[in-house]
């Protein structure tokens, strides 16, 4: 009897602490710009990705979590105090959210050195996939490059010859020109760098009508890409040369505010909403019920969804243990979910590789422009700094 | 050719808008010899008027009255609860309250609307384009705030000229203590001055919102251009405001437009953009520098 | 009935600067305790705050200098306080690139070698934008002062190879001796010890006969021109002194952010050097202490309640200029003015 008892009370003891280790949630920091111009980039990487935790109830992976928010306000500086006060006051050990490259650089090193784990939703600039590469940091979105390589293919697919290019001057802006220009086979009869802070666009339009290019291509993400779309109408210059861009330039916000004036432009992208695979069905499902049909994601908020896939396996497969960040990088390389984009897997040095498509605005049956998938641009394509990374 | 010419109507365009925010400047440095920051507010309140009643209403022009509305009686407003307390004070106080109306305008406008920005359509009379030389199809709208500048320029400047309270907003700036002697309500004339700056201001807002977005600071980001305006053009002096407004849109404009190409030439393209960009912005404060080591008080003197 | 007066007019003085100095004692002896406070409360974040607040301190009483005591309104200082900044952080990618500056200066990352520098770099730049700018006053002079901090700032901004407006990493602190800088207590420490340093000169400055000068130069400069003060020097002294000091709080930022950008040389944080000034209490010694302690700490614990904090700092600022003749300071010393200058 009192051996019984005893083995029951030891028996209770055990359940009730591992139940007490198990209840206290993986606290994962989000470093995000929410305010400005660009704000709306955050807020749709936040809202995938508590769309996913929202799924599970709470948890990842069947890890409880607890995500905290906190804006960068778009300053490098900012972001790194945030990051400092993760790492130090609030003792977190896994960040994400960092949605541009300049801020970027000024905080994730500062994470890495500090022994946590980074996994980028959005920004991924070309040094982090090659020569500072570091098995604490994984980019589940697109190295930035290939996101534009995917343009200038697109491009030189459609049979374009002459292309006058712009980007803001900061690393993701050299990135994309640098990406495009490797693969568009054509002359660049013109290349600009405008500033992050400009509003007017004005010299920049004169400049692409004297240089009479064939198609034009422009990365201008968030707020910055609704300036230029309406001047680049404005300066007529929207009817007389096509554009091709890459996802950022016309994602879904950019789209409502532009309206019928972005119909024709080619848009390459590694997920649409009108994917058919089960798990973005599920996803558009889930999105729609949450926020209404009226709001459409754009693909922003599927990278955060896809991010919270990933952290979700790589809990799972270390039981929510974050002691060891080397387990952590065996359960994360596997990639073992199902991702809204289709195929994904992780390359070498912990970007993604995989398919990229064209897309085209056109006239939606509700009589709205719509971003229609029309084929297959590459397949499984990783990145060119992978063979510089050691890991 | 063509190219140097659509990049000089750009530079007239720019100069146009800072000389809308630079004429209420100059006149409320000049007349009340205050310094105010908060200038800029206004520009944003006026383009804020008119983009939200532009989505209400789809009409530009109602749009455009709600905006210069708005920017009188915030300038109103403003003038009556804070400003008119800063007249005999220092400048260093009026530095503070100023910056300290910016910080208040500024959130508040975010508080009630939000940190995304607003847009504003372009009428569509004016959406299109004109060929003024063949072969430069130029902005229909932004043409017509040239014309729009041109004609509040000589407006204003026969309002100064030619009018009683022009003569006496003109004797105010030079010779304040023979106005008031004389019996004239120099409180009313303050107001009156201060209003007009925020309704120049408030239009050179309302004009600008359908070309650029309507955001929280885009008053400040024009500002300090617009300082060096009144400085170059000499401060109290609308002729002043024009031309410097000129000089200042039109180098700027050039400098941008042409400087980081010939730098291509000699670095790499990302290198030589940053280096053009910031060597055109310095191009401005030099001139400004230079102005005022030379000839301290501007390049057209306030009347006397 | 005089000698009376003079007795009570003496006590009264008396009873004023024992209480400052009991003051300063308090003050010293918070100071000190903080960092062991903050841990033992659980929020170290509070040792990194008091860092921030007293290289501003520095930054702002630097400012003090120039705007309080002598009554030039400059809306350019952050121009000094980010080419300090800058200096640092150019040192050490030198000395991270191992390539030297220009073909011949040697990178460091040594503090002691690299904070004389951005302080001498800093009253270089001081020396000659001052030289241009006092020949002007008033409005033109707070205009010129701007225009000139701006063109510092572009160029920050077109200068790539340092970041240009991504800014440029420190990726450590640099090196002090033996001390461990990358802890934070340890260099917080080194902070105060240089503010009390820089203050106890600022002190011997402002009460000297150069300070005397400077004052009366406020009040009424073409008196003193009159008998015979050449008041462009006197003033071109203290703007190049006021500059280096604001160039050593840059060195200090530098190393406390490891990160320096252009937003440090922005008009907005002269201004909001100007605010630590004047909500402190110009012309004070402490005023800029307690000004930097107000932003900051107001900063923070306002964006704990609200992310519009600046909706509360906007009417507070206003309220401080109409009611207020002398910033926070001067609600707690005698109306009629016993402070020094």
């Amino acid at each position: 009897m009192r051996v019984r008892s005893w083995l029951l009370g030891i028996a209770l003891l055990v359940t009730a602490a591992s139940a007490v280790e198990a209840q206290a949630p993986v606290k994962i920091g989000m470093i995000t710009t929410l305010s400005g111009p660009a704000g709306y980039i955050g807020a749709e990487i936040r809202d995938g990705f508590m769309l996913a935790v929202d799924i599970e109830g709470g948890k990842l992976g069947g890890v409880p979590v607890q995500v905290i928010v906190e804006d960068d306000g778009f300053k490098p500086g900012q972001g790194k105090q945030i990051a400092d006060k993760f790492l130090k006051s609030d003792k977190i050990k896994l960040i994400t959210g960092i949605v541009f490259s300049n801020i970027a650089g000024a905080t994730v090193p500062d994470v890495l050195d500090a022994g946590a784990i980074y996994v980028s939703p959005n920004a991924a600039p070309s040094n982090f996939a090659g020569k500072d590469c570091n098995k604490n940091y994984y980019v589940v979105s697109w190295q930035n490059d290939a996101l534009h390589e995917s343009a200038g293919q697109n491009a030189t697919n459609l049979g374009y010859k002459k292309a006058f290019i712009l980007a803001p001057n900061y690393q993701a802006g050299k990135d994309a020109l640098a990406g495009f220009k490797r693969y568009f086979k054509g002359e660049v009869v013109g290349e600009v760098y405008t500033r992050l802070d400009q509003t007017d666009y004005a010299p920049e339009m004169a400049q692409i009508r004297a240089a009479h290019p064939d198609v034009v291509f422009q990365f201008h993400p968030g707020g910055l890409g609704i300036s230029f779309m309406r001047q680049y109408q404005q300066a007529g210059l929207l009817g007389t040369i096509p554009m091709v861009v890459a996802a950022p330039s016309m994602d879904t916000t950019i789209l409502k505010a532009i309206g019928d004036a972005a119909i024709g432009v080619n848009v390459s992208a590694h997920w649409n909403a009108d994917f058919d695979n089960e798990a973005n069905q599920k996803f558009m499902t889930a999105w729609r019920s949450k926020f209404g049909a009226d709001r459409l994601p754009t693909f922003y908020a599927s990278q955060g969804y896809d991010t919270a896939l990933a952290i979700g396996a790589a809990l799972k497969g270390v039981h929510g243990d974050l002691g060891s960040t080397d387990a952590f990088r065996a359960a994360m390389l596997k990639a073992d979910f199902h991702s809204v984009r289709g195929a994904f897997k992780f390359g070498n040095n912990q970007h993604p590789i995989q398919d990229w498509y064209a897309l085209r605005v056109e006239k939606g049956s509700g009589g709205k422009p719509v971003l229609k998938t029309i084929g297959k641009i590459m397949s499984n394509h990783g990145d060119a700094y992978a063979k510089e990374c050691k890991l | 050719m063509n190219l140097l010419f659509e990049q000089t109507l750009n530079g007239v365009q720019f100069g146009v808008m800072l000389f809308l925010l630079a004429a209420g400047l100059t006149l409320i440095f000049g007349v009340m010899r205050i310094i105010n920051l908060a200038h800029g507010a206004f520009y944003m309140i006026g383009a804020y008027g008119a983009a939200l009643v532009g989505e209400r209403t789809g009409s530009f022009a109602v749009a455009a009255l709600a905006g210069l509305a708005a920017a009188a009686v915030a300038g109103l407003v403003i003038e009556y609860v804070v400003v008119r307390r800063l007249y005999a004070r220092d400048h260093v106080q009026q530095v503070l309250a100023t910056f300290g109306i910016i910080l208040l305008v500024n959130e508040g406008a975010t508080i009630l609307f939000g940190r995304q920005p607003l847009y504003l359509p372009i009428p569509q009379l004016l959406s299109g384009t004109v060929q003024i030389v063949p072969g430069v199809p130029y902005p229909a709208y932004r043409l017509a705030i040239i014309a729009a500048g041109l004609i509040v320029a000589i407006g204003l400047a026969a309002f100064i000229n030619r009018t009683r309270i022009g003569m006496l907003v003109r004797a105010g700036s030079t010779h304040r203590e023979m106005v008031r002697a004389l019996g004239v309500n120099i409180r009313l004339l303050y107001t009156l001055v201060f209003g007009l700056g925020a309704l120049l201001a408030g239009l050179g807002g309302l004009l600008a919102a359908p070309l650029l977005s309507v955001q929280v600071g885009m008053g400040e980001q024009i500002l300090i251009l617009t300082f060096v305006v009144v400085v170059i053009g000499g401060v109290g002096s609308i002729r002043g405001a024009f031309a410097g407004a000129m000089v200042v849109g039109v180098v700027d404009t050039l400098l941008r437009g042409f400087l980081p190409t010939l730098l291509h030439r000699v670095m790499t393209v990302s290198a030589a953009d940053a280096l053009g960009g910031g060597l055109s912005s310095m191009g401005i404060y030099l001139i400004m520098a230079l102005v005022l080591l030379i000839r301290p008080q501007g390049l057209i003197r306030a009347a006397s | 009935m005089l000698q009376a007066d003079g007795a009570i007019a003496a006590k009264a003085f008396k009873r004023t600067g024992a209480l400052r100095a009991a003051g300063i004692v308090a003050l010293a002896c918070g100071a000190l305790a903080l960092p062991f406070a903050a841990t033992a409360i659980g929020d170290p974040a509070l040792i990194s705050l008091a860092t921030r607040i007293v290289i501003y301190a520095i930054a702002a009483a630097s400012l003090n200098l120039i705007l309080g005591y002598g009554g030039l309104v400059s809306f350019g200082h952050a121009a000094y306080f980010g080419v300090g900044a800058y200096a640092v952080g150019i040192l050490y990618f030198h000395f991270h690139e191992a390539a030297p500056f220009l073909g011949f200066i040697p990178g460091t990352n040594r503090l002691l070698i690299a904070v004389p520098v951005a302080v001498a770099t800093s009253a270089i730049f001081a020396l000659v934008l001052g030289a241009l700018s006092l020949r002007t006053a008033g409005l033109q002079f707070i205009m010129i002062t701007l225009a000139f901090a701006q063109m510092v700032f572009f160029l920050f901004v077109s200068l790539k190879y340092y970041g240009g407006d991504d800014g440029l990493i420190v990726r450590r602190r640099d090196v002090l001796l033996d001390f461990d800088m990358a802890d934070d207590t340890t260099f917080y420490f080194v902070c105060l010890a240089v503010a009390a340093a820089y203050f106890f000169v600022f002190w011997r400055v402002v009460e000297s006969r150069f300070g005397l000068v400077l004052g009366g130069i406020r009040q009424n400069e073409r008196r003193l021109a009159a008998i015979g003060i050449s008041t462009y020097r006197y003033k071109l002294v203290a703007f190049v002194i006021a500059g280096a000091g604001a160039g050593l709080a840059g060195a200090l930022m530098a190393n406390f952010a490891k990160f320096v950008s252009p937003d440090l040389l922005h008009w907005s944080q002269s201004g909001d050097l100007m605010i630590m000034v004047i909500l402190g209490g110009s012309a004070t010694l402490f005023g800029p202490l307690i000004g930097a302690g107000m932003l900051i700490g107001l900063e923070t614990v306002l964006t704990g309640w609200t992310e519009h904090w600046q909706a509360v700092l906007g009417p507070l600022l206003i309220l401080v200029a109409l009611f207020t003749r002398g910033g926070v300071v001067s609600l707690f010393t005698a109306p009629g003015g016993a402070s020094h200058a």
